[in-house]
Protein backbone atom coordinates (compact mmCIF):
# COMPACT_ATOMS: atom_id res chain seq x y z
CA UNK A 1 0.00 0.00 0.00
CA UNK A 2 1.82 3.62 -1.31
CA UNK A 3 0.03 6.10 0.71
CA UNK A 4 -1.73 5.57 4.62
CA UNK A 5 -5.79 4.96 3.94
CA UNK A 6 -7.93 7.26 6.35
CA UNK A 7 -11.47 5.55 7.15
CA UNK A 8 -14.17 8.88 7.18
CA UNK A 9 -17.50 8.53 7.76
CA UNK A 10 -19.63 9.27 4.20
CA UNK A 11 -23.30 8.42 5.34
CA UNK A 12 -25.84 7.40 8.04
CA UNK A 13 -29.48 5.86 8.67
CA UNK A 14 -30.89 6.35 11.98
CA UNK A 15 -34.22 4.60 12.90
CA UNK A 16 -34.96 5.82 16.47
CA UNK A 17 -37.61 5.64 18.87
CA UNK A 18 -38.02 9.65 18.22
CA UNK A 19 -37.36 9.42 14.87
CA UNK A 20 -37.99 7.15 12.27
CA UNK A 21 -35.05 8.87 9.85
CA UNK A 22 -31.72 10.84 10.99
CA UNK A 23 -33.10 14.18 10.16
CA UNK A 24 -36.35 12.98 12.53
CA UNK A 25 -34.15 11.83 14.91
CA UNK A 26 -31.88 15.02 15.27
CA UNK A 27 -35.32 17.19 14.96
CA UNK A 28 -36.83 15.31 17.92
CA UNK A 29 -32.79 14.81 20.05
CA UNK A 30 -32.05 18.87 19.92
CA UNK A 31 -36.17 19.79 21.59
CA UNK A 32 -35.60 17.27 24.09
CA UNK A 33 -38.35 14.76 22.62
CA UNK A 34 -37.97 11.60 23.84
CA UNK A 35 -38.95 8.29 22.47
CA UNK A 36 -39.67 6.87 25.98
CA UNK A 37 -43.66 5.50 26.51
CA UNK A 38 -45.57 3.16 28.00
CA UNK A 39 -45.06 -0.42 26.01
CA UNK A 40 -47.41 -1.21 23.36
CA UNK A 41 -46.14 -4.28 21.60
CA UNK A 42 -47.44 -6.26 24.02
CA UNK A 43 -49.33 -6.66 27.31
CA UNK A 44 -46.36 -5.44 30.01
CA UNK A 45 -48.79 -4.93 32.69
CA UNK A 46 -47.70 -7.95 34.70
CA UNK A 47 -43.94 -7.40 33.84
CA UNK A 48 -41.82 -5.20 36.65
CA UNK A 49 -40.66 -2.87 33.83
CA UNK A 50 -43.71 -1.14 31.93
CA UNK A 51 -42.17 1.27 29.52
CA UNK A 52 -39.65 1.18 26.28
CA UNK A 53 -38.69 2.85 23.40
CA UNK A 54 -40.28 1.22 20.98
CA UNK A 55 -39.98 2.40 17.49
CA UNK A 56 -43.76 2.88 16.53
CA UNK A 57 -44.95 3.16 12.66
CA UNK A 58 -42.22 1.68 11.50
CA UNK A 59 -44.11 -0.60 8.69
CA UNK A 60 -41.25 -3.12 7.85
CA UNK A 61 -43.28 -3.57 4.10
CA UNK A 62 -42.52 0.04 3.14
CA UNK A 63 -38.53 -0.06 3.84
CA UNK A 64 -37.81 -3.74 2.99
CA UNK A 65 -38.49 -6.73 0.08
CA UNK A 66 -41.21 -8.21 1.38
CA UNK A 67 -39.71 -11.69 0.91
CA UNK A 68 -36.86 -10.20 3.10
CA UNK A 69 -39.08 -9.21 5.60
CA UNK A 70 -40.66 -13.04 6.18
CA UNK A 71 -37.47 -14.39 6.40
CA UNK A 72 -35.69 -12.19 9.06
CA UNK A 73 -36.02 -10.52 12.34
CA UNK A 74 -37.14 -7.09 13.54
CA UNK A 75 -33.79 -6.34 13.97
CA UNK A 76 -32.65 -7.32 10.26
CA UNK A 77 -35.56 -5.30 8.93
CA UNK A 78 -33.86 -1.94 10.88
CA UNK A 79 -30.39 -2.90 9.58
CA UNK A 80 -31.55 -2.97 6.07
CA UNK A 81 -33.66 -0.06 6.07
CA UNK A 82 -31.17 1.95 7.36
CA UNK A 83 -28.77 0.66 4.74
CA UNK A 84 -30.34 1.55 2.53
CA UNK A 85 -30.50 5.14 3.73
CA UNK A 86 -27.00 5.64 4.68
CA UNK A 87 -25.88 4.24 0.90
CA UNK A 88 -28.38 6.70 -0.49
CA UNK A 89 -27.14 9.50 2.03
CA UNK A 90 -23.29 8.31 1.17
CA UNK A 91 -24.36 9.15 -2.70
CA UNK A 92 -22.01 5.37 -3.09
CA UNK A 93 -23.36 2.26 -5.00
CA UNK A 94 -21.67 -0.53 -3.62
CA UNK A 95 -22.57 -2.64 -6.50
CA UNK A 96 -20.28 -0.48 -9.08
CA UNK A 97 -17.42 -0.79 -6.75
CA UNK A 98 -15.41 -4.41 -6.65
CA UNK A 99 -17.49 -7.45 -5.01
CA UNK A 100 -14.64 -8.04 -2.80
CA UNK A 101 -14.01 -3.81 -2.23
CA UNK A 102 -17.62 -3.90 -0.06
CA UNK A 103 -18.11 -4.77 3.18
CA UNK A 104 -20.70 -5.14 6.07
CA UNK A 105 -19.41 -4.91 9.56
CA UNK A 106 -22.18 -4.39 11.90
CA UNK A 107 -22.80 -5.21 15.95
CA UNK A 108 -25.87 -7.28 17.38
CA UNK A 109 -26.60 -8.16 20.85
CA UNK A 110 -30.13 -9.47 21.08
CA UNK A 111 -30.26 -11.73 17.86
CA UNK A 112 -33.61 -12.04 16.35
CA UNK A 113 -35.63 -12.80 19.45
CA UNK A 114 -39.18 -11.99 18.34
CA UNK A 115 -38.58 -14.30 15.88
CA UNK A 116 -37.61 -16.38 17.72
CA UNK A 117 -40.05 -16.06 20.29
CA UNK A 118 -42.95 -16.99 17.51
CA UNK A 119 -41.16 -20.12 16.52
CA UNK A 120 -40.23 -21.06 20.33
CA UNK A 121 -44.48 -20.90 20.66
CA UNK A 122 -44.85 -23.27 17.62
CA UNK A 123 -42.27 -25.31 19.15
CA UNK A 124 -43.80 -25.98 22.12
CA UNK A 125 -47.72 -25.92 20.60
CA UNK A 126 -47.55 -27.60 17.17
CA UNK A 127 -44.01 -29.33 17.86
CA UNK A 128 -40.46 -29.69 16.15
CA UNK A 129 -41.88 -30.10 12.49
CA UNK A 130 -43.62 -26.49 12.61
CA UNK A 131 -40.53 -24.83 13.37
CA UNK A 132 -39.75 -22.68 10.24
CA UNK A 133 -36.39 -23.43 8.55
CA UNK A 134 -35.97 -19.45 8.20
CA UNK A 135 -35.26 -19.48 12.38
CA UNK A 136 -32.00 -21.53 11.68
CA UNK A 137 -30.82 -17.57 10.03
CA UNK A 138 -32.78 -15.61 11.45
CA UNK A 139 -32.10 -15.64 14.97
CA UNK A 140 -28.32 -15.32 15.02
CA UNK A 141 -26.16 -12.39 15.65
CA UNK A 142 -24.32 -12.11 11.81
CA UNK A 143 -28.00 -12.31 10.27
CA UNK A 144 -28.03 -8.49 9.34
CA UNK A 145 -24.48 -8.33 8.21
CA UNK A 146 -25.27 -11.31 6.24
CA UNK A 147 -28.75 -9.96 4.83
CA UNK A 148 -26.91 -6.93 4.44
CA UNK A 149 -24.10 -8.52 2.17
CA UNK A 150 -26.26 -10.51 0.03
CA UNK A 151 -28.70 -7.69 -0.79
CA UNK A 152 -25.75 -5.23 -1.73
CA UNK A 153 -23.11 -7.59 -2.88
CA UNK A 154 -20.53 -7.06 -0.38
CA UNK A 155 -18.29 -10.17 -0.62
CA UNK A 156 -15.46 -8.12 1.05
CA UNK A 157 -14.20 -8.60 4.75
CA UNK A 158 -17.35 -9.19 6.28
CA UNK A 159 -18.14 -9.50 10.09
CA UNK A 160 -20.22 -9.51 13.21
CA UNK A 161 -19.70 -7.76 16.72
CA UNK A 162 -21.05 -8.88 19.79
CA UNK A 163 -19.90 -7.40 23.01
CA UNK A 164 -23.49 -5.98 23.54
CA UNK A 165 -23.79 -2.24 23.79
CA UNK A 166 -20.11 -1.75 23.33
CA UNK A 167 -20.18 -3.93 20.20
CA UNK A 168 -21.59 -0.86 18.08
CA UNK A 169 -17.92 1.24 18.57
CA UNK A 170 -16.19 -2.23 18.16
CA UNK A 171 -18.19 -2.44 14.67
CA UNK A 172 -17.13 0.59 13.96
CA UNK A 173 -13.24 0.34 15.51
CA UNK A 174 -13.23 -3.39 12.77
CA UNK A 175 -14.64 -1.37 10.29
CA UNK A 176 -11.69 1.08 10.60
CA UNK A 177 -9.57 -1.69 10.31
CA UNK A 178 -10.98 -3.04 7.08
CA UNK A 179 -11.19 0.06 5.53
CA UNK A 180 -7.59 0.29 6.10
CA UNK A 181 -6.51 -2.67 5.01
CA UNK A 182 -8.07 -2.06 1.29
CA UNK A 183 -11.50 -2.52 1.55
CA UNK A 184 -13.40 0.60 -0.38
CA UNK A 185 -16.78 0.72 1.48
CA UNK A 186 -17.89 -0.77 4.85
CA UNK A 187 -21.52 -0.45 6.53
CA UNK A 188 -20.92 -0.86 9.58
CA UNK A 189 -23.23 0.53 12.65
CA UNK A 190 -26.14 -1.81 14.51
CA UNK A 191 -29.30 -2.33 15.21
CA UNK A 192 -31.33 -4.53 18.12
CA UNK A 193 -34.68 -5.13 18.15
CA UNK A 194 -35.44 -6.78 21.80
CA UNK A 195 -38.54 -5.30 23.07
CA UNK A 196 -40.84 -8.45 23.08
CA UNK A 197 -42.35 -11.02 26.22
CA UNK A 198 -39.12 -13.08 26.12
CA UNK A 199 -36.84 -10.43 24.80
CA UNK A 200 -38.12 -8.62 27.93
CA UNK A 201 -37.41 -11.97 30.22
CA UNK A 202 -33.89 -12.21 29.50
CA UNK A 203 -32.91 -8.20 30.13
CA UNK A 204 -34.56 -8.41 33.27
CA UNK A 205 -32.46 -11.48 34.87
CA UNK A 206 -29.69 -8.68 34.38
CA UNK A 207 -31.32 -6.51 37.37
CA UNK A 208 -30.02 -3.25 35.72
CA UNK A 209 -34.27 -2.36 33.90
CA UNK A 210 -35.77 0.55 35.82
CA UNK A 211 -39.19 -0.10 37.34
CA UNK A 212 -40.60 3.44 37.12
CA UNK A 213 -43.39 3.67 35.36
CA UNK A 214 -43.34 7.24 34.24
CA UNK A 215 -41.71 7.64 31.22
CA UNK A 216 -40.32 11.26 31.92
CA UNK A 217 -38.10 10.14 35.13
CA UNK A 218 -37.58 6.20 34.37
CA UNK A 219 -33.76 6.13 32.72
CA UNK A 220 -31.64 9.18 33.85
CA UNK A 221 -28.26 7.91 34.69
CA UNK A 222 -26.18 10.22 37.14
CA UNK A 223 -28.97 11.15 38.78
CA UNK A 224 -29.31 11.00 42.18
CA UNK A 225 -32.34 8.80 41.73
CA UNK A 226 -30.92 6.78 39.04
CA UNK A 227 -32.86 3.66 39.03
CA UNK A 228 -31.45 1.34 36.12
CA UNK A 229 -32.05 1.83 32.46
CA UNK A 230 -35.02 1.61 29.60
CA UNK A 231 -34.44 -0.85 27.12
CA UNK A 232 -34.80 0.31 23.41
CA UNK A 233 -34.88 -0.81 19.82
CA UNK A 234 -33.53 0.65 16.52
CA UNK A 235 -30.33 1.84 15.95
CA UNK A 236 -27.95 2.98 13.62
CA UNK A 237 -25.84 2.21 9.83
CA UNK A 238 -23.11 4.34 8.78
CA UNK A 239 -21.17 4.29 5.44
CA UNK A 240 -17.29 4.30 6.01
CA UNK A 241 -14.66 4.46 3.03
CA UNK A 242 -11.29 5.72 2.71
CA UNK A 243 -11.28 9.85 2.87
CA UNK A 244 -9.38 10.00 -0.40
CA UNK A 245 -11.17 6.81 -2.23
CA UNK A 246 -14.63 9.38 -1.08
CA UNK A 247 -13.01 12.88 -2.39
CA UNK A 248 -12.34 10.65 -6.03
CA UNK A 249 -15.56 9.82 -6.29
CA UNK A 250 -17.70 13.37 -5.15
CA UNK A 251 -18.50 11.71 -2.02
CA UNK A 252 -21.65 14.52 -0.51
CA UNK A 253 -20.59 14.39 3.12
CA UNK A 254 -17.58 13.80 4.78
CA UNK A 255 -18.95 13.50 8.16
CA UNK A 256 -15.93 12.91 10.26
CA UNK A 257 -12.82 10.74 10.70
CA UNK A 258 -12.46 7.51 13.11
CA UNK A 259 -9.69 9.13 14.65
CA UNK A 260 -9.19 6.86 17.75
CA UNK A 261 -10.37 3.42 19.06
CA UNK A 262 -10.24 1.29 21.78
CA UNK A 263 -11.57 -1.20 23.49
CA UNK A 264 -11.11 -2.68 27.07
CA UNK A 265 -12.54 -5.72 29.79
CA UNK A 266 -13.06 -5.02 32.80
CA UNK A 267 -11.67 -7.75 35.42
CA UNK A 268 -13.75 -10.49 37.14
CA UNK A 269 -16.29 -9.74 39.70
CA UNK A 270 -14.23 -9.91 42.82
CA UNK A 271 -10.99 -9.03 41.50
CA UNK A 272 -9.03 -5.92 43.49
CA UNK A 273 -7.87 -4.39 40.17
CA UNK A 274 -9.87 -1.28 38.47
CA UNK A 275 -12.37 -1.11 36.06
CA UNK A 276 -11.34 -0.83 32.71
CA UNK A 277 -13.50 2.05 30.95
CA UNK A 278 -10.22 4.95 31.72
CA UNK A 279 -7.95 2.77 29.83
CA UNK A 280 -10.27 2.50 27.16
CA UNK A 281 -10.58 6.33 27.09
CA UNK A 282 -6.80 6.72 27.66
CA UNK A 283 -6.11 4.56 24.52
CA UNK A 284 -8.67 5.80 22.14
CA UNK A 285 -6.89 9.38 23.07
CA UNK A 286 -3.49 7.84 22.18
CA UNK A 287 -4.92 5.81 19.32
CA UNK A 288 -6.24 9.82 17.85
CA UNK A 289 -2.99 11.74 18.78
CA UNK A 290 -5.74 13.64 21.05
CA UNK A 291 -5.41 15.36 24.12
CA UNK A 292 -8.20 15.14 26.54
CA UNK A 293 -8.27 19.46 26.44
CA UNK A 294 -8.90 18.68 22.56
CA UNK A 295 -12.39 16.56 23.11
CA UNK A 296 -15.18 18.97 22.60
CA UNK A 297 -17.91 16.81 24.12
CA UNK A 298 -18.39 12.95 25.65
CA UNK A 299 -21.38 10.99 24.63
CA UNK A 300 -21.51 8.77 27.81
CA UNK A 301 -22.66 5.31 27.82
CA UNK A 302 -25.09 6.64 30.70
CA UNK A 303 -25.81 3.15 32.05
CA UNK A 304 -28.51 4.52 34.29
CA UNK A 305 -26.99 1.72 37.44
CA UNK A 306 -25.64 4.10 40.03
CA UNK A 307 -22.53 1.90 40.14
CA UNK A 308 -22.02 1.75 36.67
CA UNK A 309 -22.62 5.61 36.86
CA UNK A 310 -20.12 6.49 39.32
CA UNK A 311 -17.55 3.93 37.10
CA UNK A 312 -18.31 6.04 33.82
CA UNK A 313 -18.15 9.63 35.86
CA UNK A 314 -14.80 8.69 37.68
CA UNK A 315 -13.43 7.21 34.52
CA UNK A 316 -14.19 10.73 32.94
CA UNK A 317 -13.17 13.06 35.48
CA UNK A 318 -10.05 11.29 36.14
CA UNK A 319 -9.36 11.82 32.12
CA UNK A 320 -10.28 15.00 31.79
CA UNK A 321 -10.36 16.84 34.89
CA UNK A 322 -13.78 17.71 37.22
CA UNK A 323 -16.26 19.07 34.95
CA UNK A 324 -13.57 20.07 32.36
CA UNK A 325 -15.86 18.59 29.02
CA UNK A 326 -19.34 18.31 28.08
CA UNK A 327 -20.93 15.10 28.49
CA UNK A 328 -24.34 14.16 27.47
CA UNK A 329 -26.63 10.71 27.20
CA UNK A 330 -29.04 11.51 24.33
CA UNK A 331 -30.01 7.78 24.87
CA UNK A 332 -31.70 9.00 27.62
CA UNK A 333 -34.46 10.16 24.66
CA UNK A 334 -34.53 7.06 23.52
CA UNK A 335 -33.70 4.30 26.05
CA UNK A 336 -30.49 1.79 25.75
CA UNK A 337 -29.97 0.43 22.39
CA UNK A 338 -27.68 -2.79 22.84
CA UNK A 339 -26.07 -2.30 19.38
CA UNK A 340 -28.62 0.27 18.22
CA UNK A 341 -25.86 2.46 20.38
CA UNK A 342 -24.40 3.30 16.59
CA UNK A 343 -26.91 6.11 17.38
CA UNK A 344 -24.52 7.97 19.91
CA UNK A 345 -22.43 7.91 16.77
CA UNK A 346 -24.65 9.27 14.41
CA UNK A 347 -25.59 12.14 17.23
CA UNK A 348 -21.47 12.94 17.53
CA UNK A 349 -21.19 12.89 13.83
CA UNK A 350 -24.15 15.54 13.58
CA UNK A 351 -23.18 17.33 16.51
CA UNK A 352 -19.82 18.04 14.44
CA UNK A 353 -21.87 19.06 12.07
CA UNK A 354 -24.30 21.33 13.30
CA UNK A 355 -21.86 22.94 16.09
CA UNK A 356 -24.18 21.59 18.31
CA UNK A 357 -24.18 18.96 21.91
CA UNK A 358 -27.55 17.31 21.86
CA UNK A 359 -28.77 17.53 25.69
CA UNK A 360 -29.77 14.70 28.37
CA UNK A 361 -33.46 14.85 29.45
CA UNK A 362 -35.02 12.96 32.22
CA UNK A 363 -32.03 13.83 34.84
CA UNK A 364 -33.33 16.54 37.18
CA UNK A 365 -30.46 16.74 40.36
CA UNK A 366 -27.40 15.20 39.43
CA UNK A 367 -25.61 12.96 42.70
CA UNK A 368 -22.55 15.17 43.68
CA UNK A 369 -20.15 12.01 43.26
CA UNK A 370 -20.67 12.58 39.40
CA UNK A 371 -18.17 15.69 38.89
CA UNK A 372 -19.38 15.93 35.47
CA UNK A 373 -20.18 18.68 32.84
CA UNK A 374 -24.02 17.27 32.03
CA UNK A 375 -25.40 18.79 29.60
CA UNK A 376 -29.45 19.28 30.78
CA UNK A 377 -32.83 20.23 28.97
CA UNK A 378 -31.31 22.52 26.23
CA UNK A 379 -28.99 21.80 23.20
CA UNK A 380 -25.45 23.44 24.02
CA UNK A 381 -24.07 25.31 20.71
CA UNK A 382 -20.34 25.71 20.83
CA UNK A 383 -17.82 24.30 18.22
CA UNK A 384 -17.45 20.95 18.37
CA UNK A 385 -14.76 19.30 16.34
CA UNK A 386 -13.80 16.25 18.25
CA UNK A 387 -16.40 13.68 20.09
CA UNK A 388 -15.60 10.74 22.19
CA UNK A 389 -18.10 8.41 22.41
CA UNK A 390 -18.07 5.61 25.15
CA UNK A 391 -20.03 2.20 25.68
CA UNK A 392 -19.85 -0.17 27.74
CA UNK A 393 -21.22 -3.86 27.47
CA UNK A 394 -23.14 -6.14 29.73
CA UNK A 395 -20.22 -8.38 31.47
CA UNK A 396 -17.12 -5.83 31.38
CA UNK A 397 -17.03 -4.75 27.82
CA UNK A 398 -15.67 -0.94 27.41
CA UNK A 399 -14.79 0.45 24.06
CA UNK A 400 -14.58 4.33 23.08
CA UNK A 401 -14.39 5.66 20.01
CA UNK A 402 -12.77 9.41 18.95
CA UNK A 403 -14.39 10.72 16.12
CA UNK A 404 -12.95 13.97 14.24
CA UNK A 405 -14.17 16.70 12.37
CA UNK A 406 -12.96 16.50 8.47
CA UNK A 407 -9.93 14.53 7.28
CA UNK A 408 -6.40 15.03 6.42
CA UNK A 409 -7.36 14.86 2.46
CA UNK A 410 -9.77 18.01 2.84
CA UNK B 1 -58.30 -36.90 -2.44
CA UNK B 2 -57.52 -33.19 -2.80
CA UNK B 3 -55.32 -32.38 -5.41
CA UNK B 4 -52.30 -29.36 -5.55
CA UNK B 5 -52.77 -26.64 -7.76
CA UNK B 6 -50.43 -23.58 -8.53
CA UNK B 7 -52.27 -21.63 -6.52
CA UNK B 8 -52.07 -23.51 -3.17
CA UNK B 9 -48.32 -23.46 -4.23
CA UNK B 10 -48.23 -20.23 -4.41
CA UNK B 11 -49.80 -19.57 -0.88
CA UNK B 12 -47.88 -22.03 0.71
CA UNK B 13 -44.28 -19.88 -0.73
CA UNK B 14 -45.72 -16.63 0.41
CA UNK B 15 -47.11 -17.32 3.48
CA UNK B 16 -43.88 -19.00 4.24
CA UNK B 17 -40.82 -17.70 2.31
CA UNK B 18 -42.43 -13.83 1.35
CA UNK B 19 -43.24 -12.69 -2.35
CA UNK B 20 -41.54 -13.63 -5.26
CA UNK B 21 -39.93 -11.24 -7.54
CA UNK B 22 -41.91 -10.01 -10.09
CA UNK B 23 -44.04 -13.04 -10.88
CA UNK B 24 -46.82 -13.35 -13.16
CA UNK B 25 -48.93 -16.06 -11.17
CA UNK B 26 -51.34 -16.19 -13.90
CA UNK B 27 -49.18 -16.38 -16.92
CA UNK B 28 -48.07 -19.59 -18.64
CA UNK B 29 -44.36 -19.28 -17.86
CA UNK B 30 -44.69 -18.98 -14.41
CA UNK B 31 -45.04 -23.36 -14.27
CA UNK B 32 -41.48 -23.55 -16.13
CA UNK B 33 -39.50 -20.76 -14.00
CA UNK B 34 -36.60 -21.79 -11.92
CA UNK B 35 -37.16 -21.27 -8.03
CA UNK B 36 -33.97 -19.56 -7.98
CA UNK B 37 -34.88 -17.06 -10.30
CA UNK B 38 -37.78 -15.67 -8.23
CA UNK B 39 -35.76 -15.53 -5.27
CA UNK B 40 -36.86 -18.88 -3.70
CA UNK B 41 -33.87 -20.24 -2.59
CA UNK B 42 -32.89 -23.91 -0.98
CA UNK B 43 -34.61 -22.82 2.39
CA UNK B 44 -37.10 -21.77 0.64
CA UNK B 45 -37.92 -25.24 -0.39
CA UNK B 46 -36.95 -26.86 2.68
CA UNK B 47 -40.07 -24.68 4.28
CA UNK B 48 -42.34 -25.37 1.34
CA UNK B 49 -42.01 -28.71 1.57
CA UNK B 50 -42.50 -29.09 5.26
CA UNK B 51 -45.87 -27.15 4.46
CA UNK B 52 -46.90 -29.27 2.28
CA UNK B 53 -46.18 -32.35 4.47
CA UNK B 54 -48.35 -30.61 7.18
CA UNK B 55 -50.97 -29.46 4.83
CA UNK B 56 -51.54 -32.85 2.82
CA UNK B 57 -49.99 -35.15 4.81
CA UNK B 58 -47.48 -35.92 2.29
CA UNK B 59 -43.59 -36.35 2.67
CA UNK B 60 -40.75 -35.57 -0.27
CA UNK B 61 -37.82 -36.99 0.53
CA UNK B 62 -35.85 -34.43 1.58
CA UNK B 63 -32.42 -35.58 -0.94
CA UNK B 64 -35.64 -35.02 -3.71
CA UNK B 65 -36.62 -31.36 -2.30
CA UNK B 66 -34.03 -29.84 -3.53
CA UNK B 67 -34.23 -31.03 -6.87
CA UNK B 68 -37.86 -29.49 -7.81
CA UNK B 69 -36.95 -26.65 -9.55
CA UNK B 70 -39.88 -25.09 -10.92
CA UNK B 71 -43.32 -24.99 -10.14
CA UNK B 72 -44.27 -27.59 -12.34
CA UNK B 73 -42.24 -30.17 -11.45
CA UNK B 74 -42.89 -29.44 -7.47
CA UNK B 75 -46.96 -29.97 -8.34
CA UNK B 76 -46.11 -32.87 -10.35
CA UNK B 77 -44.51 -34.71 -7.19
CA UNK B 78 -46.70 -33.52 -4.74
CA UNK B 79 -49.92 -34.59 -7.02
CA UNK B 80 -48.15 -37.63 -7.12
CA UNK B 81 -47.46 -38.39 -3.90
CA UNK B 82 -51.29 -37.71 -3.16
CA UNK B 83 -52.10 -40.34 -5.35
CA UNK B 84 -49.70 -42.49 -3.45
CA UNK B 85 -51.62 -42.49 -0.81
Amino acid sequence: MSRPRTAVFTGVGVIAPNGLDTDAYWAATLAGESGIRPISRFDASTYPVRVAGEVSDFVATEHVPGRLVAQTDRMTHFALAATERALDDAGADPTAMGLYDVSAVTANSSGGFEYGQLELAKLWTKGASHVGVYQSIAWFYAASTGQISIRHKMRGPCAALVSEQAGAIDAVGHARRVVRNGTRLAVTGGTDASLCPWGFVTQLSTGHLSERDDPAVAYRPFDAEASGFVPGEGGAILVVEDAAEAHDRGARHVYGEIAGYAATFDPRPGSDRPPRLRAAIELALADAGATPAEIDVVFADGHGVPELDARESRAIADVFGSYAVPVTVPKTMTGRLYAGAAIDVAAALLAIRDDVIPPTVAVRRIAPAHRIDLVLGQPRQQRVRTALVLARGHGGFNSALVIRKGSRHE
Amino acid sequence: MSEFTLAQLRRILESSSGPADGVDWNGGEVLDTPFGDVGYDSLALLEMAARIEQEFGVQIPSDDVLALETPRIAIDCVNRLLQEV
